[in-house]
């Protein structure tokens, strides 16, 4: 059988021409998040050696901790760590042979989009 | 094309254990943490806390976690966005760029993680 697939095939992957199933979101949203949390992780290091340098630091992490800013900020942070979590829980669930079907996946998603946002809502409510 | 040359363990089924492991292992550092701060901490404990070794063996535990897992998402990220085939020649040099640009940042993380716990 003679093969009709060329090397050099047209590739159709531009994403921007395709609507996405909720698992792509969730997805990318995983990904978007660990690079979030990889820059912010220099924020969380940074609150980690002041708030350890003395009773001084201490008191300075928490006075800055008041600013709208920086209550932003933690939320942002905390919010990605929450649904960067989720979403790796999900994979381990998955990778135990749960929920690999479409429509395992699509659950999975939707349950992660929600817990996540649930969480979310009670981080801000903590931190505010 | 992107080789395999830069992953972390040579081989995808490594990576995707390292993965794991370390994403459980930093889960259950930030439950912790977590655990520890909802209640509110003054400096007194929380300085207490990160004096004992046994906190400081975690932490460390969970730098090290981070900097294998923060590698190995960034090498998916950028092997996958920053090619040649979505960018020309200058997203092979981008990506080498970018992959060096952040295991220099990992190494700073850990680094500066180890001053905090024992400087």
């Amino acid at each position: 059988m003679v093969s009709n697939v060329k090397d050099n095939r047209p590739v159709n992957l531009d994403i921007g021409t395709m609507r996405l199933p909720i698992t792509a979101w969730a997805s990318i949203t995983h990904r978007a998040t660990g690079v979030a949390l990889f820059v912010g992780m220099a924020v969380l290091l940074w609150l980690l050696d002041r708030s350890l340098s003395g009773a001084e630091g201490f008191a300075s992490v928490q006075q800055c901790l008041d600013s709208f800013i920086a209550k932003l900020i933690i939320w942002g942070v905390v919010s990605a760590l929450i649904y960067h979590s989720l979403a790796g829980i999900k994979h381990l669930v998955m990778d135990f042979g749960v929920g690999e079907t479409m429509e395992g996946g699509v659950l999975g998603a939707r349950i992660v989009i929600a817990a996540s946002a649930v969480l979310i809502l009670i981080a801000g409510a903590w931190i505010w | 094309m992107v080789r395999s040359v830069t992953s972390f363990g040579r081989s995808g089924l490594s990576d995707w254990l390292v993965q794991r492991v370390s994403g459980v292992i930093l889960l259950a550092y930030f439950l912790y943490i977590g655990a520890a701060l909802i209640g509110g901490v003054d400096y007194l404990a929380w300085r207490e806390m990160f004096a004992s070794t046994g906190m400081r063996v975690f932490t460390l535990l969970a730098l090290l976690s981070l900097a294998a897992h923060a590698w190995i998402g960034m090498w998916a990220v950028s092997t996958d966005y920053m090619t040649e085939r979505l960018m020309g020649p200058k997203g092979n040099v981008l990506r080498i760029a970018f992959q060096i640009a952040c295991s220099l940042v990992i190494f700073v993380y850990v680094i500066w993680g180890i001053q905090i716990l024992w400087g």
